[in-house]
């Protein structure tokens, strides 16, 4: 059972056949495949450590960003509080000077009233007067002849 | 193949002998070469299919991405070892391990078909494990023993090469020069014969075991109670045997596969 004998020699051609094959034709076609694909494997892991540090560096920025824009925000609000009370002091301010301006006119208008009316009663006392003293006299004053004396009476009313 | 008249003794001799051609030292084991050539045209063109699709492009899947883990870890395994260019090395690993994974296999068919498949083809013997033929696990441990040698010349130069082989490991002493020789001589020759023998005595160990559990039955020529109880006994022992077989199957593959490695890249040492 042990014994060599020329099986031994077909057995090594076999051997080196086999072996020439995968040598030259089979771990060739799969090491180029597999190390490509390790290669990019690995690029694949340290872009991801990469990106997993950008998004780090990029929550931080935001985190900044949107405290700026906060404080900013505070900012423009505080500015448009103050504004708007400016406007309203502006505006009560426009409102009691025109509200005076009024009541000023209001009061010319009623001094103006008040002499045009003293003047036509004046006149209307005269004429009164006039024709009183007409009546008294028995005759008619004429009006032309008497108008001065009717106005000089007119305005010692 | 087990005839009703077949004596254990018989029996078991006729699944030891091999189918031969020849006479003397130019006698041929058809059935081992037969095999064996078949089994590594077969790793060949699984090997190749699988490489044929390999791309970096696309995943693996079936057939590919088994081949794509066997070769990596394989290449894996022989740079744990080896700190080098190890295409080569990694080539001849994948080669053995292969290619005895596929003859042990062998074993675990059931112990009479091979013979009866090759007995259709008018072949008197059929001894189907090639990795029990001492012709085959030699053939490989020989090539191993050519790239030891190869390797340390290839790495010493031919004169260093030799120097070391009187100067290690006693010391350059002339006086130590022929016990360096003896001592170095046991050396290089243990590691063919201890691979030769290893995987050679496992898988006739292996083989000799399944014969001996399918003895159980063979003197049972009619239905009884004791027979069938046999029967039984022969298919539980002959399962338990077959799942631990598996094991060696590919242990003694493995054995076969690192130790080549270690060896040559040992022979790249300096002393």
């Amino acid at each position: 059972m042990l014994s060599i004998n020329a099986t031994f020699i077909g057995q090594f051609i076999v051997l080196l056949v086999l072996l020439w094959f995968i040598y030259k034709v089979v771990v060739p076609m799969l090491a180029g495949p597999i190390e490509e694909r390790q290669r990019r494997i690995a690029q694949g892991l340290a872009a991801g450590e990469k990106g997993e540090q950008a998004l780090t560096a990029a929550r931080g920025s935001a985190d900044a960003i949107i405290r700026e824009a906060r404080e900013r925000a505070t900012q423009i609000i505080d500015h448009a509080q103050h504004r708007a009370n400016e406007m309203v002091e502006e505006a009560k301010g426009e409102a009691s000077s025109e509200g005076a301006r009024l009541v000023e006119q209001a009061h010319q208008q009623i001094e103006l009233d008040t002499t045009r009316a003293r003047e036509s009663l004046r006149r209307e006392v005269a004429g009164i007067a006039v024709g009183a003293a007409s009546k008294l006299l028995g005759k008619e004053i004429d009006a032309t002849k008497h108008a001065e004396l009717l106005n000089q009476l007119a305005t010692q009313i | 193949m087990a005839v009703e008249t077949e004596t254990p003794s018989a029996y078991v001799n006729h699944h030891m002998t091999h189918l031969t051609v020849g006479q003397g030292f130019w006698t041929v084991h058809v059935d081992t070469l037969v095999v064996s050539s078949a089994l590594a045209a077969l790793v060949a063109l699984l090997l190749w299919l699988a490489a044929r699709r390999a791309s970096s492009e696309t995943t693996p899947t079936g057939l590919g991405a088994f081949i794509e883990f066997v070769y990596d870890w394989v290449d894996g395994e022989v740079g744990n070892i080896y700190h080098g260019n190890r295409r080569f090395l990694t080539a001849l690993a994948l080669t053995l391990f292969t290619w005895i994974v596929a003859m042990n296999m062998t074993d675990l068919l059931p112990l009479d078909a091979p013979g009866a498949v090759a007995g259709a083809f008018g072949a008197k013997f059929w001894r189907v494990l090639p990795t029990a033929d001492i012709n085959g696990t030699a053939a490989m441990a020989v090539l191993v023993l050519l790239l030891v040698i190869g390797t340390g010349i290839r790495s010493k130069g031919a004169g260093g090469y030799l120097h070391e082989w009187i100067s290690a490991p006693f010391g350059a002493h002339p006086a130590l020069w022929i016990p360096n020789a003896i001592l170095n001589l046991i050396e290089l020759a243990a590691k063919p014969i201890s691979l030769a023998m290893r995987l050679f005595g496992n898988m006739f160990a292996g083989e000799l075991i399944f014969m001996l559990i399918a003895l159980l039955s063979l003197s049972v020529t009619r239905v009884s109670a004791g027979g069938v109880a046999l029967v039984g006994v022969q298919v539980l022992l002959g399962s338990v045997w077959a799942v631990f077989h598996i094991l060696i199957v590919l242990l003694q593959a493995f054995i076969f596969m690192v130790l080549p490695v270690v060896y040559i890249a040992m022979a790249e040492e300096h002393h």
